[in-house]
């Protein structure tokens, strides 16, 4: 595989020369982007599909086998929709607001490492880099609030630019931990250096269980997920930020919304569980039975496992109320977080420190 | 003591815990989804659903014209005509059910003498155009000819309690 991967690599050199490197660059970018948006589409007839277990249904089974191409249904019905723009909506930022709250999204992706070597951009800040792209989708959700000219629409801005604000906080300070225990912030160094020869007993999740769960709710928050989809939510302002949107730019924003929740669980694999590295590695029996499988299926299980949380919270919390959210946001998650940090960096510091 | 340890329940979240294992619990539940079109439920034999006129086993219509179906209709969705037919019975000339008006009470069911006015088990049914649900004397013994079997025998099953 990888020998093939350097002949292509040689001959393109030759070929093409110096254009060689942006396309090659093009056609990675390709294959990161296309299961993505392949695992949104089925993401959301998961997220039906989940929903209706839990609540002693079916879930959607009229289109294709157990409803395996309703999503390409649901997307042929959104392309087909009418686009409507409010007379009084700002135009052009009516438009470019779905695409603002995309692009983030999926341009995160480039850091992030599937399997080992398998990443698009190895950059040794990676972590900031991370940072910077998820706090930049919100920007998506403003801008479709304010161009709408709609009250609900604003609403759903305001609250939702609060809220991600409060939470990048936590998550934030909960990648500091992260960040000390690694001693690097290259999502690579981050998941090596959770690599000691006992397996899952050496991942980050376990000195750091309370940053791990402040981590993913935060993202849950983040990602403007049910319990946190103020955003939103239906019952209060209509549909929030996407409230004047239809067709194509409304399946924009759920693509958005989608791909956040992948891309939050897939950080959280990389940051608590030890991204693509087996769980088993070094012990006696199982690491030898499962040691041929590859680092992609375990960076996928476990990212299929946070997902499965994901829809699991929604199934079963009401929504926050606004005064809570912040509660929890500002009183909660931020001194947990600091005291954590103090702790993390003294432990570090004793021999106790095992990781 | 109570407050120390309702603290620490919620923040170690042991209600939401409690609460996804309801909804875990809830994920391998039997699911109670009825497949519509390929599964029905089932119905009971005194089922409300579209009207019919019946016959005797002789072919005449049993509808005496007595008009008591029309006076208790709370909806006043039926319309009745009547005239003396050339044997010299009383008949009715124009017998007609507004379904759009009708909510299915079954009053007038349970006032006629002589059975003539019943409501089947039919409910999949449907007009495309206004006038479409406005049920004429033809169509409603039609209908009961269509399904005189099914009726008599729900009769029969309900009789005892009658």
């Amino acid at each position: 595989m990888m020998e093939l991967l350097q002949t292509i690599e040689q001959a393109g050199q030759g070929l093409l020369g110096p254009f060689w490197g942006p396309l090659w660059t093009l056609v990675k970018i390709v294959v990161i982007v296309a299961p993505i948006m392949g695992g949104v589409a089925y993401l959301t007839l998961a997220e039906r599909k989940i929903l209706g277990y839990m609540q002693d249904r079916v879930g959607p089974n009229r289109v294709g086998y157990w409803g395996l191409l309703q999503p390409i249904a649901d997307g042929v019905k959104l392309l087909m929709k009418e686009i409507i723009i409010p007379t009084g909506a700002n135009k052009f930022l009516f438009v470019a607001a779905p695409v603002l709250a995309l692009v983030p999204a999926l341009v995160a992706w480039a850091v992030v490492p599937f399997a080992d070597g398998m990443i698009l951009a190895n950059v040794n800040a990676g972590l900031l880099y991370i940072l910077a792209m998820t706090s930049l989708g919100v920007y998506g959700i403003i801008i479709a609030g304010w161009a709408s000219n709609s009250k609900y629409a604003f609403l759903g801005a305001i609250r939702s630019a609060a809220q991600i604000v409060s939470y990048e906080l936590a998550m934030g300070f909960a990648l500091v931990c992260v960040l000390l225990a690694a001693q690097s912030m290259s999502l690579v160094d981050i998941v090596k250096g959770q690599q000691h020869g006992y397996g899952l007993l050496g991942w980050y999740f376990i000195p750091l269980f309370p940053m791990f769960v402040v981590y993913f709710i935060a993202g849950v928050a983040e990602t403007n997920r049910a319990p946190f989809d103020l955003a939103e939510d239906e019952s209060v302002i209509v549909a929030g930020f996407h409230t004047e949107y239809s067709g194509m730019g409304f399946a924009l924003f759920f693509l958005a919304e989608y791909a956040n929740m992948i891309l939050i669980s897939a950080l959280t694999s990389v940051f608590f569980l030890g991204g693509w590295l087996n769980p088993f590695e070094g012990w006696p029996v199982l690491g030898a039975m499962t040691a041929w499988v590859p680092g992609l299926f375990w960076m996928l299980a476990k990212m299929s496992v946070f997902l499965f949380i994901f829809l699991w919270f929604r199934a079963t919390f009401p929504r926050y109320r606004y005064d809570q959210l912040m509660r929890l946001g500002w009183k909660v998650f931020i001194p947990l977080t600091l005291v954590w940090v103090v702790v993390v960096a003294a432990w570090m510091q004793t021999p106790l420190w095992f990781w | 003591m109570a407050k120390i340890s309702s603290f620490f329940k919620s923040f170690l979240l042991l209600e939401l815990l409690k609460g996804m294992a309801v909804t875990g619990k809830h994920f391998f539940a039997h699911k109670v989804t009825v497949q519509y079109p390929d599964e029905k439920t089932p119905q009971s034999f005194r089922f409300r659903g579209l009207h019919a006129q019946r016959r005797y086993p002789n072919g005449e219509e049993r509808c005496i014209a007595c008009k008591l179906c029309e006076a208790v209709c709370p909806a006043l969705a039926i319309k009745i005509e009547v005239a003396e037919r050339e044997d010299g019975s009383r008949r009715t000339t124009q017998y007609d059910i507004d379904l759009t008006k009708c909510i299915f009470c079954g009053f007038c069911e349970e006032s006629c003498p002589v059975d003539a006015i019943v409501e089947t088990r039919v409910f999949e049914y449907h007009g495309e155009k206004r006038g479409d649900l406005y049920y004429t004397k033809p169509m409603l013994l039609a209908v009961g000819d269509k399904h005189e079997a099914q009726i008599a025998k729900d009769r029969a099953a309900d009789a005892k309690y009658r």
